[in-house]
């Protein structure tokens, strides 16, 4: 699903791109002198292109991730070459900033080998590409079917151009006031439903629950060092590294971390970290 | 031509800063730790109570060997840094620091979303060098750096959408020419929130569980050395910097003061910002490290409501007055 949403935005890229060169030839600016905005559409647009396909295409999970935000980066600028600064910027902060960085978690929780993880691939590959295929083609015909010939003024002052946040904030809110209301109504429910599905595990897994799971909430885990170099330690605290914890220890919240009390220091504290000694 | 090195001008402007506050900042926070603690702190280098520490510390960090782990994804690992870095220079460029048109690097309309934006992809930084570095420690440094990011980027933006809110806009500089001496307590819970919040995004004490040194060894940074490491460190400083700087123009009307407003607006921003950078540095030295739930819990059951609150109050105020 991941690989034809991503390739259908990527090959979404270059033909509007492309589908722009017509536009441009019925408009005054003419088709043989492209401004040095389109030929920096193009140019994007191609990298845009280039690295959704290794998004899809690479062995390597987290770095197919990675390829990803440059891919949505690279959409981010063809916003912003299209005077979207509001939507460019906000594309960043979701998709970049938010969504990219929960599909990281999410591998570095599960699996996320460094080299290559020959079975990451499946036997669905041309399905996904006929998918990926017919998503692009209906999203350029959309695209072009919807605005045709319309030009695009780039050089307009900031505040009144067509992507700029006045404007769009105007045109939601009197235009699509309804759409907009229907999709936070959806969002709400999804998060509802995230919700109530987490409480169902929840308490399933509490059902289950031995009373020495280790990853309980209450787990009275001392607080660490708080890098203070004035820490009261004492030096010959060792003896942590070669006594690894059971798993199922809990500890009592009296065995709170004491400088007398070597077992429970996390780590050699003794061994100041390279930033203390600078 | 002017217009070239008009521009020219700025970035360079834009860059000495990113350079020398950072470093300031860490200089102060060697200082005043030290006396918070009763120590004197670096007092050989340069002569003068040790001002030119830092910059031995560059010396030094360039003169060691770079390291990468035999098992680590290389390229990755090399590029982090630079992620973690620049982002902090790019969010530097949209922050006006006067009143004037020209006291800001670049006019962005929507300012608070480019800033917040650019800032979240800082994280990546940490999440590349945690993934790359081949090292359990820094796995975990970066799986902590993620949950955490995902936990605060709610309340910083909401806080943000308050101020947005009260001003009528997302321009930064619009924001300050909107702003009243009364924002201030109208604001606070909000300018609270997007601070602590800050502070947690930049994993600065107490919020440093992904770098907790005694439990995760520097958690994502483990395996770094050098020129690379004091990129990462470089980092943290100049994500103080930005961090402060938008708080005041955010919530503490940046150059607007009692007095001076027009020709002294930047001192007013480079006070304010001190201030908060002093803070930041008072923090570390005062509260202990949070636990990973414990950080948690004050996101999700406490930072979260406040920011709603206080957007909901914005809200009541702004149809009241208006």
């Amino acid at each position: 699903m991941t690989l034809a949403a991503a390739a259908a935005t990527a090959a979404n890229a270059p033909l509007t791109a492309a589908a722009n060169a017509p536009l441009a030839a019925n408009a005054p600016q003419g088709f043989l002198s492209p401004t040095g905005v389109e030929i920096a559409f193009l140019l994007v647009g191609l990298v845009t292109l280039g690295s959704a396909i290794v998004t899809v295409t690479t062995k390597q999970l987290v770095h197919a991730a990675l390829w990803l935000v440059a891919t949505l980066g690279g959409l981010a600028v063809e916003y912003l070459l299209l005077t979207a600064e509001f939507i460019a910027w906000v594309q960043v902060l979701i998709y970049v900033g938010s969504v990219v960085v929960l599909l990281l978690f999410g591998l570095m929780l599960t699996r996320a080998p460094i080299g290559r993880s020959p079975d990451a691939d499946s036997g669905n590959r041309p399905v996904a590409l006929a998918v990926a295929v017919l998503a692009a083609g209906s999203l350029v015909w959309v695209v072009v079917d919807a605005f045709r010939t319309t030009w695009i003024d780039l050089d307009r002052a900031a505040d009144e151009a067509q992507g700029s946040t006045a404007v769009t904030g105007k045109f939601l809110f009197r235009h699509w006031v309804l759409p907009f209301e229907a999709l936070s109504v959806l969002l709400l429910a999804a998060l509802v439903g995230a919700i109530v599905l987490s409480r169902r595990n929840a308490r399933m897994t509490r059902l289950n629950d031995t009373p020495g799971d280790p990853r309980t909430p209450g787990d009275p885990r001392t607080p660490g060092d708080p890098r203070t170099p004035g820490d009261p330690r004492t030096p010959g605290a060792t003896g942590t590294l070669g006594k690894p914890r059971p798993p199922g220890a809990t500890r009592t919240s009296g065995d709170t971390r004491t400088s007398g009390n070597p077992r429970t220091n996390g780590a050699p504290s003794d061994a100041p970290s390279d930033k203390e000694q600078r | 031509m002017t217009d070239v090195l008009d521009v020219a001008l700025r970035l360079l402007v834009v860059f000495a800063v990113f350079l020398v506050l950072p470093l300031v900042v860490g200089q102060t926070e060697h200082k005043v730790m030290a006396h918070m603690q009763g120590r004197l702190g670096p007092m050989y280098a340069g002569g003068f109570h040790g001002w030119a520490q830092l910059v031995a510390d560059g010396v030094k960090f360039a003169q060691k060997e770079d390291v990468v782990p035999a098992d680590a994804d290389r390229r990755i690992f090399q590029l982090a840094p630079a992620i973690a870095l620049l982002p902090y220079l790019i969010v530097l460029v949209a922050i006006p620091i006067g009143p004037s048109e020209g006291a800001v690097g670049q006019l962005v309309d929507a300012g608070i979303f480019f800033v917040l934006a650019v800032m979240g992809v800082g994280v990546l930084g940490s999440l590349m060098a945690g993934w790359a570095s081949a090292n359990k420690f820094s796995l975990l440094g970066g799986l902590r750096t993620a949950a955490q990011l995902l936990a605060y980027e709610l309340p910083m933006l909401l806080a943000a959408a308050s101020v947005a809110m009260a001003a009528g806009t997302v321009s930064l500089p619009g924001i300050l020419n909107a702003f009243e001496w009364w924002w201030l307590p109208w604001q606070i819970v909000g300018a609270l929130v997007f601070f602590v919040a800050g502070l947690a995004e930049l994993q600065r004490p107490p919020f440093d569980m992904p770098v907790a040194d005694s439990e995760i060894i520097f958690g994502a940074y483990t395996e770094y050395t050098g020129l690379r490491f004091a990129l990462f460190l470089l980092a943290e400083y100049a994500g103080i910097v930005v961090l402060c700087g938008l708080t005041t123009v955010l919530f503490l009307g940046g150059w607007h003061g009692p007095w001076g407003a027009d020709g002294l607006g930047w001192v007013w921003t480079l006070l304010k910002t001190g201030v908060l950078a002093f803070l930041v540095i008072w923090l570390r030295v005062s509260y202990p490290r949070l636990r990973e739930d414990q950080l948690q819990k004050f996101s999700w059951t406490l930072l979260v409501p406040l920011a709603l609150a206080q957007i909901a109050l914005t809200g009541i105020v702004k149809v009241a007055i208006s």
